[in-house]
């Protein structure tokens, strides 16, 4: 049986047999893997613990016909454990595993949803900044990658320079006044340019923003990212805005 | 593709946890071959269990009248609650002998990535009960998973400000094993709650 090592980041979990299971990774070489953990429900699994969401392993797994197995883990960052301590980091970090596991293939390799990923989730596990904001910075930079960058400045159907005053989650963003399709949302222009700041990772003006304006801005990219995404994602309903 | 009833009976054993397709087969296989008195014996089992099992009115434990048999025994001590995620948990816990207080099942565990949250969970029965005054302690036993640690993070911030004493189980080492083996976050937790031998 082959078998390989790489770093990964534990997505999700589901329960498998009598004390199986199945565990969803993004490795940063192979993208996205789904493993059996074997016996890791029971008290004295070796690796149980390093096995739950939001985990940073190291991880060994011999490939398999449908699944792999795991073998082997180390621990490079325990973020899970951090992150459970708070209803709202957890939430914040359920909604960003459910998206990644949403926006990545298995076995194809996504080393900058990977980074991405990290690196969100080390930033939530660190406190600094507004848990939601976070997210929604993720969520946009996540999408952005993923081939589905909205548009905050410019119009995102014409290309004529912005600011523009409507949005619209199928045109793609900001729309210019010729080009705005019946039904798109006007929001603020701080609100706009918060979603601007968080997508280009200008933490100055995002946390400076004004809570009504992170409201209006969260509800556009969860507009926008259910509309790509097709299908809604469940955990985000949870976040408390 | 089996006829008629074995192929019925094997899809219908087939959608149980943790069966699948040849387990299926297999136990259609041995109930066709059993005695009829031991596949009626088991027959009225499954019928009776869905007839006569229900939840607890107060603690949500699975009873077959309106208390469980937790709840119903007048010894227990009323002013303790162990907060458990599932009817199993309790069944564990009283394996240990060590509680003698009663519990809540809160039904499941905070799991935003299955939908699962505060509002899916029985919290607002748990704050009903706590409001009677008769309670002085809750001892939070939801699963040593990162699921549980959110579940217990969400009860003890709701518990908050109340005249409560909040436990949480301990988590750490296992009796058994070596401590080489143990990985960086149980080990982590077996540090935090580790106790006092003396000063």
């Amino acid at each position: 049986m082959p078998t390989y090592r790489d770093e990964a980041i534990v997505l999700r979990t589901q329960k498998l047999g009598e004390s199986d299971r199945i565990i969803t990774l993004l490795t940063r070489r192979l993208g996205k893997v789904r493993a059996v953990g074997r016996g890791v429900r029971k008290t004295k699994s070796k690796f149980g613990a390093r096995l739950e969401p939001a985990m940073v392993i190291d991880v060994q797994c011999y490939e398999g016909r449908s699944l792999d197995t795991v073998t082997q883990t180390e621990s490079i960052d325990p973020l899970g454990d951090r992150l459970a301590r708070g209803i709202e980091t957890w939430t914040a970090a359920s909604v960003m595993l459910e998206t990644c596991d949403r926006l990545t293939e298995e076995r194809e390799p996504a080393l900058q949803q990977f980074l991405l990923l990290r690196g969100a989730l080390t930033s939530l596990a660190g406190a600094v900044h507004d848990p939601n904001l976070v997210l929604d910075a993720y969520l946009l930079r996540a999408m952005a990658i993923a081939g589905y960058a909205p548009s905050f400045h410019d119009c995102a159907k014409c290309g004529a320079p912005g600011p523009h005053l409507a949005f619209n989650v199928v045109g793609g963003g900001s729309v210019c006044p010729l080009c705005r399709p019946p039904g798109s949302a006007a929001p603020a222009r701080e609100t706009l340019g918060l979603l601007s700041a968080l997508l280009t990772g200008d933490w100055v003006i995002a946390d400076a923003s004004d809570p009504r304006h992170r409201r209006e801005g969260a509800g556009l990219v969860a507009a926008f990212l259910q509309w790509h995404l097709e299908r809604g994602l469940r955990s985000l309903r949870m976040v408390e805005r | 593709m089996y006829e008629g009833a074995v192929q019925d009976l094997i899809d219908e054993l087939g959608r149980l946890p943790g069966v699948g397709p040849k387990g299926a087969q297999r136990i259609a296989f041995h109930l066709l071959q059993a005695d009829p008195q031991d596949v009626e014996r088991l027959s009225d089992v499954l019928l009776a269990v869905k007839e006569k099992v229900r939840y607890c009115e107060r603690c949500f434990n699975v009873a077959e009248s309106q208390l469980c048999r937790v709840c119903a025994d007048q010894r227990r001590d009323q002013s303790a609650i162990c907060v458990v995620e599932e009817p199993k948990d309790v069944v564990a816990i009283e394996r240990t002998r060590e509680f003698r207080g009663t519990y809540h099942v809160l039904g499941g565990a905070i799991s935003p990535i299955d939908g699962i949250g505060p509002g899916d969970l029985r919290f607002t029965e748990l704050m009903t009960r706590l409001a009677s005054g008769e309670v002085t302690e809750v001892i939070i036993a939801t699963d040593p998973n990162l699921e549980g640690e959110a579940t217990a993070a969400y009860l003890s911030r709701f518990l908050k400000g109340m005249d409560l004493k909040v436990t949480r189980l301990a988590s750490g080492l296992p009796v058994g094993g070596d401590l080489e083996y143990a990985d960086e976050v149980t080990l982590g937790r077996a540090f935090e709650g580790r106790t006092l031998v003396h000063v």
